[in-house]
């Protein structure tokens, strides 16, 4: 908290020294915009809306897009990694095509969604899910991979189906790696989102910086990354959350700082 | 009557990473009677483990015949269980989930499945925490939720590999006592796999000695102690220390060509 008034009130003090002093150190406010310009710019929006319209119009567009994105994305991910780690097949035939796709900057694919979904969400959607799905496709597919094999052996001698081994040992043993690439994948989902507006949209944070960077309005750009930082930071706490409901099961060891 | 269990001329060969063939068990022959409690010794590396996956179905043999009841083992048997060497229960599950995960995976409906799993929580020891998961209980708790999750599928055969090898001897006494009180029972015959040879004559009818791998048997022999046993005191007798020379003396050599091998691939 401490750290986050001094940055601020340096940064503050940086713009409000005369930039024609030449001894005084200064940060142009024309490039870098001032604190308590950010602030009135919030206050601006959320009084009188954005030119795209009123603020949370654009902030639920965004968070739609990427809960959407997230969704799909983790779902996809969870079934393909599973399937693909179980079945040797699977993973022979697809593993090569996945990690061609991996290997190319999935951002590009933003410019092919517009052109053939549109201009709507669903375009912001799918890049969320091409960038979300990657990440949880490996974590899930190397989550099978590490399963204990004492406890397949275990469970199999217990006389467990294929399906109830997927369930009650193969899924709850990745879950750890699945939940823990969530962290991770949620941050992606936003940035598909808000990349996606910023090729082309009606609504959206996104386009609310696309904006502010062609009025050269630095305090707009900072503004949206603030909402954005709260949404980030908000999705956070509640993967953090669900993710302890999920695997109250773990040993609390694991009390190191988390990012 | 066919034994419970029976290995005729069973070879097993593993693909090594290097891609060489690695034999683990030669020609192995030998036959565990219904009801009867066979242990198993031999120094490390000498394919013990390897016998238990054969015999529960969990690997097939390379050569030769593994026959459970009369009928040859073609895939994992119902009417076995297994006590893994290491913590084999789900991490992710209480203890009472976990005993009742056999019978939930063998289609009993869930309130039934329970009901039995608290039975046999009782019968191990472990009232009380039900509700507990694996790690905030003691190696000694686990390998007796182990147990319970084993023994609640009732196995007419029961395969142990090293099961107490990594609790403190006090414990492991104990262990043992509560196993010989649970199998009498039970009456299913068991393999116990060991290398402790103490722990091999107070708990079998039958000691069975495999030599340095590949692993072939060496020799058989049967323990005429009297049951019921108490684990601590049986070490005393006089029968107990003469088999335990007999047995020794054969094992003995075994243990050094282990010992020398294994020290010659470190230097």
């Amino acid at each position: 908290m401490a750290f986050a008034v001094v940055v601020l009130g340096l940064w503050q003090t940086g713009t409000t020294i005369d930039a024609t002093h030449k001894d005084g150190l200064f940060i142009d406010p024309f490039f870098y915009g001032r604190p308590s310009g950010i602030a009135s710019q919030l206050w601006t929006w959320i009084q009188n809306g954005t030119a795209q319209g009123p603020l949370w119009l654009q902030v639920a567009t965004t968070l739609e897009e990427a809960f959407l994105g997230f969704l799909i994305g983790v779902v996809l991910g969870v079934v393909f990694g599973v399937a693909l780690g179980r079945v040797r097949l699977l993973s022979d035939v697809f593993a090569p095509y996945i990690k061609a796709l991996n290997a190319m900057p999935r951002v590009v694919l933003g410019s092919i969604f517009i052109i053939t979904i549109g201009y709507g969400i669903w375009s912001k959607v799918a890049l969320a899910v091409v960038l979300v799905f990657f990440v949880v496709f490996f974590n899930a597919f190397q989550g099978v991979r590490e399963v204990d094999r004492v406890l397949i052996a275990n469970a199999r001698i217990l006389g467990a189906s294929e399906r109830q081994l997927s369930t009650h040992v193969i899924l709850p043993s990745a879950l750890s790696w699945i939940l823990a690439s969530l962290h991770t994948s949620f941050g992606f989902a936003l940035v598909g989102a808000v990349v996606g507006e910023y090729l082309g949209a009606i609504h959206g944070i996104g386009l609310i910086i696309a904006t502010a960077q062609a009025t050269f309005n630095p305090n707009g750009v900072f503004a949206a990354m603030f909402i954005l930082a709260v949404v980030a930071l908000t999705a956070e706490v509640a993967l953090t959350w669900l993710e302890n409901r999920l695997i109250k099961w773990r040993p609390n060891t694991l009390e190191v700082p988390r990012i | 009557m066919a034994p419970a269990i029976e290995l005729r001329h069973v070879t097993k060969r593993f693909l090594t990473p290097s891609g060489t063939a690695y034999t683990a068990l030669r020609e192995l022959d030998f036959a565990v009677q219904d009801g009867e409690f066979c242990a198993v010794v031999g120094p490390t590396g000498c394919g013990k483990s390897t016998t238990l996956a054969l015999i529960s179905g969990l690997e097939p043999p390379s050569e030769g015949d593994v026959l459970v009841g009369g009928a040859p083992v073609r895939s994992v048997n119902r009417d076995v269980g297994y006590v893994f060497q290491v913590d084999a229960v789900f991490p992710w599950k209480s203890v009472l989930d976990n005993v009742a995960t056999g019978p939930r995976f063998r289609g009993i409906e869930r309130r039934q499945a329970e009901d039995r799993a608290r039975d046999w929580i009782k019968r191990v020891g472990l009232s009380g925490f039900e509700r507990y998961y694996p790690h905030q209980l003691s190696g000694g708790m686990r390998k007796r939720a182990a147990l319970a999750q084993t023994l609640i599928n009732e196995p007419r055969i029961l395969l142990m590999d090293e099961p107490f090898s990594a609790l403190d001897v006090q414990t492991r006494t104990l262990m043992e006592n509560e196993l010989l009180q649970l199998w009498s029972a039970t009456r299913a015959s068991v393999v116990f796999v060991t290398h402790d040879l103490e722990e091999a004559i107070a708990l079998a009818d039958r000691v069975v000695v495999i030599t340095a791998g590949p692993g072939t048997v060496k020799g058989v022999y049967r323990v005429d102690l009297p049951r019921p046993r108490n684990v601590a005191e049986i070490r005393f007798q006089p029968e107990f220390s003469r088999i335990y020379q007999e047995i020794w003396n054969d094992l003995r050599d075994e243990v050094l060509v282990s010992y020398e091998r294994s020290k010659r691939s470190v230097s």
